[in-house]
């Protein structure tokens, strides 16, 4: 809220922002809503022409050169196209939900930093390349993503029908239970940095990047953050083949752009999370040192994150061009029973190695025959723990089936005891 | 920042008398909207509101939870609830309990004279700031962690114990014994295999046909050997007796059945029945 109080009231934080002045802000708040904008303009196009030439097509080349404008053409004609309201909506929340899904996720860039302080030439005035950050700057990060999801939810709700609601009832769910291994994942980054402030976390990875010792987390967080923006292989919520598309079925002209402009800058939001926490940041990809840290300093390393961010926004497009969509059930019990406990788990091993490193006093070479005796323990255990009995086959399928009615009044069956089928079941045509 | 007062910048005052007043429209519209889902959106907005004051009071740890744990979690549970269980109609106003409207009238009055005369006493002294110039005070995470941590360790732990058993406990009351043991893909795939001899078809039954003339849902597809296919058409349509016959089946005539009024059933002039 208050850049200049919350700097001071900020011990954590590695930019400085005491000399920043209400202008600054304004204007980095403009720069940052621009290049969300046009990044999404480019996204789309660079998804389209990705997934294009991964199935061996030209892809969008009309407009302007490669293409490049077609995002552009789209956009106009969505904002062309005539805006429907249906019947059964109730209007008011129906145009609030595309405006809560923009704003919320417009807000996260706000604390992700695009490089260290920028030098301004000719003048002594310097300023860190991000609009703010405080201690918590990644909860809030989180925040706002669980705020975006209300926009999908009442957007669901508010069109008054059966799909939409449908794809939203399964879009909260899916980031609320993917939001758990998500922030269960960057734990291990806080434990690790000591901070939970991105420009802090980033000077943390002047040694080494977190995606290396932190493998196992950083795994998790690619998992969830797409099971987060619901893009393929997770896109449940707006299945075609299932639900039309979803919580945006009854959407049309802007209002769907809306969501769309949504979930591109959800797409971006989490890749910049994503180099921030576990790429290093803005910075370059060479030892810390190298060139007596030039690659680290002024406006080059926007460079260096931009580059890291289409990557990530790469990675995004090609898991879509490969990998087809999961069913819901199995998506769920991914979510719920592979990736939350497995991050738990971690999060407890590096708690306990952090205690034994920092507290105790334990050295790498001291640390390495326990992780040996700890994996032969695990191993030992896994080799001789009982196979799970398999269920009897053709259980009661030869019994004879029991009159729920003996009693006077329908009783579910016991265990072991079997229904007559139902009168319905198998019914044929007359005379066949 | 001195510990003896605080000065409240501008900034801070223009936006608690921006903030409050939009929070207390909400709270009185939680109070006065027809439609559960309309004062879901209230409740949020106040939360989120408060989260800002939060902020803006040097607690930013604060009201960033309060919007990760309250707004996006447990609200999000109860418009679940709202959305799902369809409260979408507006309340009741029939009294369960005899002029229980004037009981409350009359507790509100109290509670708020009560409030009121508290609150109107109450000295305030000067700002000091959450930290009170302790610049490892609570209001930043570690100071708070090392407060949760060590001070009220048990306390933490004994409310982390209460939830899981109140999560497991719901987990219980919602568990339903399995009396057939479950049957998972490689299972059913199995069944259909056993029931070959009966006649059951491996393949997805084959599509109803697609003709020039007539729709295709009720219209059977011919085989490789010109017969019709009846299993095409869907049973219920079977069932109801609303399939047609294939336009070139053998056995009907092409050209004639357009002139034949009220033709029969292997002519596919049956739209009038239906």
């Amino acid at each position: 809220m208050n850049p200049v109080l919350l700097a001071e009231a900020a011990p954590g934080v590695a930019a400085d922002f005491s000399q920043e002045t209400i202008w600054a802000s304004i204007v980095k708040a403009v720069l940052i809503v621009v290049f969300l904008l046009t990044s999404v303009l480019f996204a789309i196009w660079f998804e389209r022409k990705v997934v294009a030439r991964m199935q061996v097509r030209p892809g969008p080349n009309w407009h302007g050169p490669a293409g490049l404008l077609q995002s552009l053409a789209d956009a106009m004609k969505l904002l062309l196209k005539e805006d429907m309201t249906v019947t059964r909506a109730d209007r008011f929340v129906y145009l609030l939900a595309p405006m809560i899904s923009v704003f919320c996720s417009l807000l996260v860039f706000a604390v992700i930093p695009f490089g260290p302080s920028l030098p301004f030439p000719w003048t002594d005035w310097t300023t860190p390349a991000q609009l703010t950050d405080f201690p918590v700057a990644v909860l809030y990060v989180l925040a706002a993503a669980s705020l975006g999801v209300y926009g999908i939810v009442l957007g669901g709700w508010a069109s008054g029908s059966t799909y939409p609601l449908l794809g939203s009832v399964r879009s909260t769910a899916q980031v609320i239970s993917y939001e758990l291994a998500m922030g269960l994942s960057l734990v291990s980054v806080f434990i690790m940095a000591g901070s939970m402030s991105t420009s802090q976390i980033v000077s943390s990875q002047t040694q080494i990047w977190w995606f290396i010792p932190l493998a196992p987390a950083f795994v998790i967080y690619v998992i969830s953050m797409v099971g987060e923006t619901n893009r393929l292989p997770f896109d449940l919520p707006e299945a075609e083949g299932e639900l039309v598309s979803g919580y945006m079925t009854e959407y049309s002209s802007m209002k769907f752009a809306w969501f769309f402009l949504a979930e591109y800058i959800n797409m971006l939001n989490v890749s910049a999370v994503c180099v921030t926490l576990f790429l290093g940041g803005w910075r370059a990809p060479v030892p810390d040192g190298f060139l007596g840290g030039a690659l680290n300093e002024g406006w080059l390393p926007i460079i260096w994150f931009l580059v890291k961010l289409w990557a990530v926004m790469f990675f995004f497009v090609w898991v879509r061009g490969t990998l087809l969509r999961l069913r819901y059930d199995q998506f769920m019990v991914f979510g719920w029973k592979v990736l939350i406990p497995v991050a738990l788990a971690w999060v407890v091993v590096l708690a306990v190695v952090q205690w034994l490193q920092r507290v105790q006093g334990m050295s790498f070479q001291q640390f390495v025959p326990v992780i040996i005796g700890v994996a032969v323990v695990f191993i030992a255990v896994m080799w001789f723990w009982p196979d799970k009995k398999a269920a009897p086959p053709g259980d009661g399928a030869d019994k004879e089936p029991v009159d729920a009615f003996a009693g006077g009044f329908p009783v579910p069956p016991l265990p072991g005891e079997k229904l007559p089928p139902s009168k319905r079941f198998g019914k044929e045509v007359h005379g066949e | 920042m001195t510990p003896a007062g605080l000065e409240i910048s501008g900034g801070e005052t223009v936006l608690f008398w921006v903030i409050a007043p939009l929070m207390v429209l909400a709270a009185l519209g939680l109070l006065f909207v027809k439609r559960a889902v309309h004062a879901a959106m209230c409740l949020v907005f106040v939360m989120v509101s408060m989260a800002i004051l939060y902020i803006a009071q040097e607690a930013p740890f604060l009201g960033v939870v309060q919007v990760v744990v309250y707004t996006g979690a447990v609200m999000m549970l109860f418009l679940f609830v709202l959305m799902l269980v369809g409260v979408d109609a507006s309340d009741s106003l029939t009294e369960t309990i005899r002029g229980q409207r004037w009981i409350g009238l009359l507790i509100g009055i109290g509670l708020a004279v009560l409030l009121g005369a508290v609150v109107g006493r109450a000295a305030f002294p000067p700002a000091a700031g959450l930290n009170g110039g302790d610049p490892g005070g609570v209001a930043n995470p570690q100071g708070l962690a090392r407060v949760l941590f060590s001070q009220y360790v048990v306390a933490m732990e004994a409310v982390g114990v209460l939830l899981v058993t109140a999560a497991v406990g719901a987990l219980v009351l919602t568990h339903r014994r399995r009396l057939t043991p479950k049957q998972d893909q490689r299972a059913v795939a199995d069944a259909r295999v056993r029931a070959l001899p009966d006649g059951v078809v491996l393949t997805p039954l084959p599509s109803p046909g697609v003709y020039a003339t007539s729709n295709a849902m009720d219209t059977p597809a011919l085989g490789p050997d010109g017969e019709q296919v009846p299993q095409s058409v869907s049973r219920v349509l079977r069932i109801r007796g609303q399939e047609k016959a294939a336009p070139h089946a053998p056995g009907t005539e092409l050209v004639e059945t357009q002139a034949q009024v009220g033709g029969s059933r292997s002519t596919g002039t049956r739209e009038g029945e239906a």
